[in-house]
């Protein structure tokens, strides 16, 4: 009770609205640090590993392909963490452990496609090698989250702080789990060798394999969106969103559905754990590492919103790839600070993240 | 609380803890106690975040960590990482202490904006970008950690002394953390953590409470980094990343998140079943061995969720209690738990 009291008062804390001026002049002052950025970029980045923008047209490209193409990883992870959290309340601490679920079955099960358990060529994989794990993969985890969920969370509903800790110990037993089967050794993927090459842009070579990356987020983003906004179940989940007890006052079965949001939910993390896999490999820690991801994601972007998962994976996946790249080379040690300021004054102005509402 | 039998039990758990080293060995003094003490302090400010400020955070392990770097910087001279400042030790300490307040004051400001589980949420997004920091910055750390600090000479020499300072500033802190409770600050911060919307419109500034609340805490988690450092001799970043900041949250959960009793009921319990579970008869025969502690640490928080939120202090106050008496007063964690 007192969590939604609380978040109410942040509500009237807040609801001294702002004058429009005032707004403006936020605004504007939020403004200069982004313009010197952008001029910074553009212009002075000189003894930075990019160099500035208009010298050298080729690296900032490849620096905004490597932020979008991140970005969109990272929204398919997030987009599972927030579906969840923006019907059932559940924050679902071991999202992670799903990823890093699916990224060691899609391994498994890829080498016995091809045959072999080491030094698996590009060229051994095939596209149905990648796809078949990614769906087994993402199968497994959406199958151990509609466990968890029919089984530990609920009974629970609505205590939120009780789901976080279960999903958390859940966690922690699933790493400790995936230690004992999986080993300690990183481990990684191989993209089909159908997209295993490189091409060339402004004088740059860039692998075609950031760009399937891409696609395949794109497809799920835009399924994800048909799904969420064309189809009937689509418009219970919204409508569960807004209004939960409304929804289950009309008779729709939300228990039902809760279910179904829940595996799609785990089912993304799954996806994204084999796309993860292939684009950066798998080792113990990779669970929290994409939790937070999520998280930063999410917070950023607000919770509970496809919108807001969009968002914040654009603005951190820019400021992953940026910060190194146009930091002064003594100073590239601090891009995690970055992380941290972009949470910071994405907090500072809205608290409940950019597209986020008080719960 | 003001209850006389309450204080009894507190003398004669700390009269018990005091005169511990005289009948046992050498290694449960200065490792297993020493160690369930520090964790036990750290754990305390969660608690106390939660009892006080219905906040949970898992920026604590974050602030006991970076008073340990800092007091790693200032102290260490030529043979480790670091600043290598080669400080007096009791400089050291201010040092670390006024960057640890300084650290929860900027961290606690940005959270208290939030509340319930976005609370949680940012904190641990704090916890882990911690981490990085430290592992990336190799002018504070880097990966390898910063090695060879010894404690002031006072606390040096026999391994008792620093378990005496941990029990001291256990019970310091203890008490402390319930006077707090009847302060006038205490008071307006349960009032916050209650109703908050009444207490804004009473005129109190609620996020600056919970800034504040945050700030204490953050000067406990330092004080026991602070320690820590002292005790273990050295840190690196994977002392405080992802996996111990969980563990300081399983200890006050085991425990019983909003007993103040139960931070070091949970550090005993954590602690001592990291080091004995292997001696459990036929624990070997089931396949869980110490290599498998955190399957056995998550079942455990798993049973306690199912079973009872309010860990092991919940359990012994409900028997305690009687039944009927316990339902009618509700559960901390049931109120905070209800969205």
């Amino acid at each position: 009770m007192s969590l939604a009291r609380a978040a109410g008062s942040e509500a009237v804390g807040g609801a001294r609205r702002r004058p429009e001026l005032r707004r403006r002049i936020l605004i504007a002052v939020a403004a200069v640090p982004l313009l010197f950025l952008l001029a910074w970029v553009l212009f002075f980045a000189r003894g930075t590993s990019a160099g500035p923008a208009i010298a050298e047209p080729g690296e900032f490209l490849v620096t905004l392909l490597d932020a979008i193409t991140v970005a969109g990883l990272f929204f398919v992870v997030a987009s599972g963490f927030t579906l969840i959290f923006g019907l059932m309340r559940t924050v679902n601490m071991a999202h992670g452990s799903l990823f890093l679920v699916a990224g060691y079955l899609g391994i498994t099960v890829q080498q016995t496609m091809v045959g072999k358990t080491r030094n698996i060529e590009p060229a051994d994989v095939s596209m149905a090698a990648w796809f078949v794990p990614l769906l087994v993969g993402a199968m497994v985890a959406a199958v151990i989250g509609i466990i968890v969920q029919q089984v530990l969370l609920r009974w629970n509903e609505g205590q939120e702080l009780r789901q976080a800790l279960i999903t958390l110990a859940v966690a922690v037993i699933l790493a400790d789990q995936m230690l004992a089967w999986f080993g300690g050794l990183a481990t990684r993927m191989i993209w089909p060798g159908a997209v295993t090459h490189f091409f060339e842009i402004a004088g740059q070579r860039y692998a075609t394999s950031r760009l399937f990356m891409l696609g395949v987020a794109l497809v799920v983003g835009v399924s994800l969106w048909l799904w969420l906004g064309r189809t009937r179940m689509g418009m219970i989940i919204r409508a569960g969103v807004d209004d939960r007890d409304m929804v289950r006052a009309l008779g729709i079965n939300i228990v039902a559905v809760f279910a179904i949001t829940f595996f799609v939910g785990a089912f993304l993390a799954g996806v994204g754990g084999v796309m993860g896999a292939s684009f950066a490999g798998v080792a113990p820690g990779a669970d929290g590492q994409w939790l937070l991801n999520s998280l930063v994601v999410v917070i950023v972007g607000g919770l509970g919103s496809l919108k807001g998962a969009v968002a914040g994976s654009l603005l951190f996946g820019l400021v992953v790839s940026f910060s190194p790249a146009y930091l002064p080379a003594a100073f590239t040690f601090y891009s995690i600070i970055l992380t941290f300021v972009l949470l910071a004054v994405v907090l500072a102005v809205r608290p409940y993240g950019l597209f986020g509402r008080p719960a | 609380m003001s209850a006389s039998p309450s204080k009894i039990a507190l003398v004669a758990v700390a009269a018990a803890l005091a005169a511990l080293p005289l009948v046992t060995s050498e290694f449960v003094t200065s490792f297993l106690m020493t160690r369930i003490l520090i964790l036990a302090i750290a754990a305390a400010s969660i608690v106390f975040l939660f009892r006080y400020g219905g906040m949970v955070s898992l920026g604590q392990f974050l602030i006991f960590g970076v008073a340990g770097f800092m007091v790693g910087n200032a102290v260490g001279d030529s043979g480790s990482k670091g600043l290598k400042l080669g400080w007096d030790p009791w400089v050291g300490v201010i040092f670390a202490l006024v960057i640890c307040l300084v650290v929860a004051l900027v961290l606690g400001a940005l959270a208290s904006r939030t509340s319930g589980i976005y609370f949680l949420m940012l904190t641990l997004t704090y916890a882990v970008i911690g981490y990085y920091f430290f592992g990336q910055v190799t002018t504070l750390s880097g990966f390898g950690g910063i090695t060879g600090i010894r404690p002031p000479p006072l606390f040096e020499g026999h391994p008792w002394r620093l378990y005496y300072v941990a029990l001291g500033l256990s019970l310091v802190v203890y008490v402390g953390f319930k006077a707090i409770s009847r302060t006038p600050f205490g008071l307006a911060l349960q009032g916050t953590r209650d109703d908050p919307i009444r207490m804004a419109s009473l005129g109190f500034n609620v996020p600056l409470h919970r800034t504040l609340a945050f700030v204490i805490a953050g000067f406990v988690a330092g004080c026991a980094g602070i320690l820590n450092i002292w005790w273990n001799g050295q840190i690196d970043p994977t002392s405080i990343s992802i996996g111990p900041t969980l563990d300081l949250l399983i200890i006050a959960v085991i425990g019983g998140i909003s007993y103040f009793e139960g931070a070091w009921l949970g550090a005993a319990v954590y602690v001592s079943a990291n080091i004995y579970l292997r001696n459990v008869p036929l624990v070997d025969q089931i396949g869980i061995t110490e290599a498998r502690f955190n399957t056995v640490i998550g079942l455990l928080v798993l049973l306690i969720m199912v079973l009872s939120p309010e860990g092991i202090m919940g359990i012994m106050d409900r028997l305690r209690r009687g039944k009927r008496e316990a339902e009618a007063s509700v559960p901390a964690m049931a109120r905070v738990g209800s969205g």
